[in-house]
């Protein structure tokens, strides 16, 4: 705070103390934007051009067209939803043992390590990619895209099941240990209840991303809503699309509505 | 917790009453019905030649994958530039957007609880249930193919992340620190620039960083709907069959993603 009684202005302390850093870091800036806007290679004539169609898709969303397509978005919905249900109910029961075994302070090093690689690799790519290898596997339709869903779901629910497993309170576990407990009456007396509201919590979360996620791949073959949304872009129905995507907004919201009290109840 | 008389005379302790467990079990039936109803209807058109057929076509599809073709990597050096582009670019342009956003969504800062909060509310949900690589989609259908397609998609689905996290925040500042502020006689700008944007800074730079993170992952696979960036090459070869190239394509993703998540991490450190 550099004010003095000479009448200087105060100025608040900059966000980077260091004045080279600072000095360097918007340097790097300005030449990074510099060289990435000097390389961006647009077609501005055929930007000027979709800027109609633009118009007419915002259009759309005012006037959105439900009855056309229905059978379609109808038949997309309900794969959708049931793909989520099944891979978020397949996934989480796969990734309680993944989990457990991913807990440094319950697990061996062997099943730690393998628990772990199994994490990671669940969680490297991101889904769309998982779903073009399955697809290729299991054939086109929604099995494939169950299976990519619950493949993401082991990686992210086992790995915060692990992180939580490793951070639960040890007196506790003592304590139910000190009765004379075996290890499945420890797991189930001192180590559940202190993981268990925070686990079903993120179930339930995950549920909400799983159903976002369904809307994807079908982009790729996977089935469910994606691959309608995807036809209906190419056929240039803006109407049919903004239906399906108000759909998609109205049931993320009611499952995050839902999922927000759910997780209050538990908390 | 009751306690429940046996038939020998003693007493035993339960964790639920009977009631309760009948209303657990039953819950649970009806949990394991909707996921079986769930499975019947998703696997209605299901033909299960080609998934029992799926070991054999993992095992080809490995087959054909290696080895490597490393000779396409110097054709992906162009794309994986304007993969972080696409990204970098996008979270710019998703900061500049979502911030206003976040400072209406706010009921510290909104100007209005009844018109503003709700409308940047709706933004900010409409932005985040909608996945990056379908705002890709339309956008490629609406202004062609290319990486500013991908730089907008980006940016629309980083608005409400942005937004939502940053709204959040603000509404947790600590509101002595703001009357100080206005005890100064502060304007409003004012408020906010003393009052909340120190408070907030450092959750925002964090913000910023870890959605960086996020965009270059899901820049890579923009290109599978046109939008530019290494998703197209990758498309290209799919379609192509080449799988050679595929797995160079996986490693040269996998590759980029851990470098973007390493120096979040590093930058995030450093912030907090």
């Amino acid at each position: 705070m550099s004010a003095t009684a000479t009448g200087r202005r105060w100025r608040p302390p900059p966000f980077i103390a260091n004045p080279w850093l600072r000095l360097a870091l918007y340097g790097g800036v300005a030449l990074y934007l510099a060289l990435a806007l000097g390389t961006l290679q647009v077609n501005w004539g055929r930007v000027a051009e979709g800027l109609v169609r633009g118009w007419a898709f915002i259009a759309a969303f005012g006037n959105p067209d439900f009855t056309s397509r229905w059978a379609e978005i109808q038949e997309g919905m309900i794969e959708s939803l049931t793909m989520t249900v099944v891979s978020t109910v397949l996934g989480v029961a796969l990734s309680l043992p993944v989990g457990l075994g991913a807990a440094r302070n319950l697990a061996p090093l062997p099943v730690y390590l393998v628990c772990r690689f199994i994490i990671a690799a669940s969680r490297s790519f991101p889904e769309i990619i998982v779903a073009i290898l399955f697809v290729k596997m299991f054939g086109f339709g929604p099995l494939a895209g169950m299976v990519t869903l619950a493949f993401a779901t082991i990686g992210f629910m086992a790995k915060l099941l692990a992180e939580d497993l490793e951070d639960i309170d040890e007196a506790q576990v003592e304590a139910i240990r000190a009765t004379g407990a075996s290890w499945p009456q420890m797991m189930v007396y001192a180590v559940q209840p202190q993981v268990l509201p925070r686990f079903i919590g993120l179930s339930v979360y995950r549920l909400d991303i799983n159903f976002r996620e369904s809307a994807v791949i079908g982009i790729v073959g996977a089935g469910g809503i994606g691959a309608t949304l995807n036809t209906s872009f190419d056929r240039y129905e803006f109407g049919t699309s903004a239906a399906i995507l108000i759909l998609i907004i109205a049931i993320v919201m009611a499952a995050e509505y839902s999922s927000g009290i759910i997780r209050k109840r538990l908390q | 917790m009751p306690i429940i008389p046996l038939p020998s005379g003693h007493l035993a302790w339960r964790r639920y009453t009977p009631r309760a467990v009948l209303l657990r079990w039953f819950g649970w039936l009806l949990g394991v019905l909707l996921v079986v109803q769930c499975w019947e209807i998703m696997n209605a058109d299901t033909i299960w030649e080609f998934v029992y057929d799926a070991p054999t076509q993992a095992g080809d599809l490995l087959g054909r994958m290696w080895p490597p073709r490393w000779s396409v990597l110097e054709k992906l050096w162009w794309p994986l530039w304007d993969t972080l582009n696409m990204a970098t670019l996008g979270t710019a342009l998703g900061v500049v957007l979502g911030v206003p956003v976040a400072f209406l969504a706010a009921r510290t800062t909104t100007p209005s609880l009844a018109i503003a909060r709700p409308i940047a509310l709706l933004i900010i949900v409409s932005s985040r249930s909608i996945n990056s690589l379908i705002w890709a989609l339309l956008l490629v259908t609406v202004m062609g193919p290319g990486v500013l397609a991908g730089i907008i998609a980006i940016a629309l689905r980083s608005i409400g992340f942005i937004g939502k996290l940053l709204y959040e925040a603000l509404e947790e500042t600590d509101p002595k620190q703001i009357e100080a502020i206005a005890a100064t006689g502060a304007s409003g700008p004012q408020r906010i620039a003393y009052g909340f944007v120190p408070q907030i800074m450092p959750t925002f730079a964090g913000i910023s960083v870890y959605r960086w993170d996020i965009n270059i992952r899901e820049s890579t696979v923009l290109g599978l709907v046109g939008a530019g960036g290494i998703g197209l090459q990758l498309n290209a070869s799919v379609s192509r069959l080449a799988w050679p190239e595929v797995t160079v394509m996986f490693i040269a993703i996998l590759c980029t993603v851990a470098v973007s998540e390493w120096v979040s991490a590093r930058v995030r450190a450093a912030i907090i």
